[in-house]
């Protein structure tokens, strides 16, 4: 119980995904405009990268291991992943239309989020077992929701801000995502 | 190279994809939604901007009401007259002629008109304003501040700021109402394009006021109203309002208006 917690909190906010490992920056700076989207985004992506670690360390344990190809998880991994999203958005669309509707935008997005295979990897790399896997998934995907609200929440006020010319769009964002990076740094010492 | 190993690789990846093309395929008919032919037809003819100037969600979202009957075919009011006709061909029933609105600011305080009470250089925002004191640099509280949060919201680039105050572009206004809900001060309104004259300002405060805040303020002096013959024109809260249904472009208000504030923003 203890391991789990400390897999948990070292994933969430230690090493948080965003900020600490550099991943999924793509729909960390594409989809934080608004607070709520960014929220919407986050859920999906906690919701995808939970049920991808599990099933990845289905695969893994099941088909990879006994063949002993372990050296084709990547690609392997990456065929899954897509097939997955796309299982599920399928399976929303039928079964949990209101569901849908709200992570609808986000799903297929979802597809090239590094961090979903970034997770499946890591799970393999540090040798977690099943359970380990979907808490060490459910934790990194709590931790990028965190990072991409937070973010959606500074970019609405610097809406509000007068930012010099140069820096607009983009350019501000990228500072600001590093400053957080760096914010979060201070819990390095936590683990 | 042990070529076992390749052909388990091989074996492996080409299973794991011809499984999961199969489980795809298979779950993509169980799990279909039947999607209204008529919908993705209608889709086809909307402008896509996906600006929501409908009420709905997007574009899709609006077809997806059109073919359940929840709204009319002309709802669309960035495609006007073309599109409802084209939507309602697809539905099978005749599109209503709808009129063309666009949206109008209710001041005219320019920089000149407008007195300002002190000099404000800050935020450029207009709902920042609330937080200032006397709601922003202008003497009127109910004026246009010219600091385009409507320009910001605009999706076709129809709203400008012209010396001070915002301006529609009547040609570019696609009265999607997009500016309707920016504006703080709930300036913006969607008024016939055709119609001829129309109230520039909106301030509710008494006419000794207005007069000291502006100098093309609406008094509440009534003449309008009481010189339409049609009756469009009614006094509330110290400014006067048309109602475009009633009015006949006939210019009574207009010509009687002391401050000559009845007319088109030109």
């Amino acid at each position: 119980m203890k391991e789990l917690l400390i897999i948990a909190i070292g994933s969430a906010i230690v090493n948080n995904v965003v900020l600490s490992q550099f991943l999924g920056i793509c729909p960390f700076l594409g989809v934080s405009k608004k607070t709520e989207t960014a929220a919407g985004m986050g859920g999906a992506v906690i919701f995808v990268i939970t049920l991808a670690s599990f099933v990845t360390g289905l695969i893994y344990k099941f088909i990879l291991t006994p063949c002993d190809v372990q050296y084709l998880q990547t690609i392997v991994f990456i065929l899954v992943i897509a097939s997955l999203v796309q299982f599920v958005e399928m399976f929303l669309r039928k079964n949990m239309p209101p569901l849908y509707e709200s992570l609808g935008v986000y799903l297929p997005l979802i597809t090239t989020n590094c961090a979903v295979l970034g997770v499946a990897l890591t799970n393999v790399t540090k040798g977690y077992g099943l359970l380990e896997g979907v808490v060490n998934g459910l934790a990194t995907s709590v931790g990028f929701f965190l990072a991409i609200v937070i973010m959606a929440g500074i970019r609405e006020k610097i809406e509000y801000n007068d930012v010099p010319k140069r820096f607009q769009g983009t350019a501000i964002v990228l500072i600001t995502a590093s400053l957080m990076s760096i914010a979060f740094m201070g819990f390095s010492g936590m683990i | 190279m042990d070529i076992v190993a390749i052909a388990i690789a091989a074996a492996v990846v080409g299973g794991t994809g011809i499984f999961l093309g199969f489980f795809l395929g298979i779950f993509g008919e169980k799990f279909k939604v039947e999607v209204d032919e008529r919908e993705e037809a209608i889709l086809g003819v909307l402008p896509g901007n996906n600006c929501g100037g409908c009420g709905y969600a997007g574009c899709s979202g609006l077809a997806a009401a059109i073919v359940k009957g929840e709204a009319p075919v002309n709802q669309c009011p960035v495609g006007g007259a073309p599109v409802a006709s084209l939507v309602g061909e697809i539905m099978g029933v005749a599109a209503e002629e709808g009129t063309r609105k666009v949206a109008f600011v209710k001041c005219a305080g320019d920089c000149e008109k407008g007195k300002q009470d002190y000099k404000y250089s800050g935020v450029e925002d207009c709902a920042a304003m609330a937080f200032i004191p006397n709601g922003g640099a202008k003497s009127c509280n109910y004026g246009c501040l010219g600091y385009g949060s409507c320009v910001k919201a605009c999706p076709f680039d129809a709203i400008h700021i012209v010396n001070g105050i915002a301006l529609v572009d009547e040609e570019a206004c696609k009265a999607c109402g997009k500016c309707v809900a920016a504006c703080p001060k709930n300036l913006i309104e969607l008024v016939p394009y055709d119609s001829k004259h129309r109230v520039q300002c909106n301030s509710k405060d008494k006419g000794k006021d207005v007069m000291a805040a502006c100098s093309v303020g609406c008094i509440g002096c009534r003449l309008c109203e009481k010189n339409c013959p049609q009756n469009a024109v009614t006094v509330t809260d110290n400014v006067a309002h048309i109602d475009y249904e009633k009015c006949t472009g006939c210019g009574a208000c207009a010509e009687k208006c002391p401050k000559k504030i009845i007319s088109k923003a030109v």
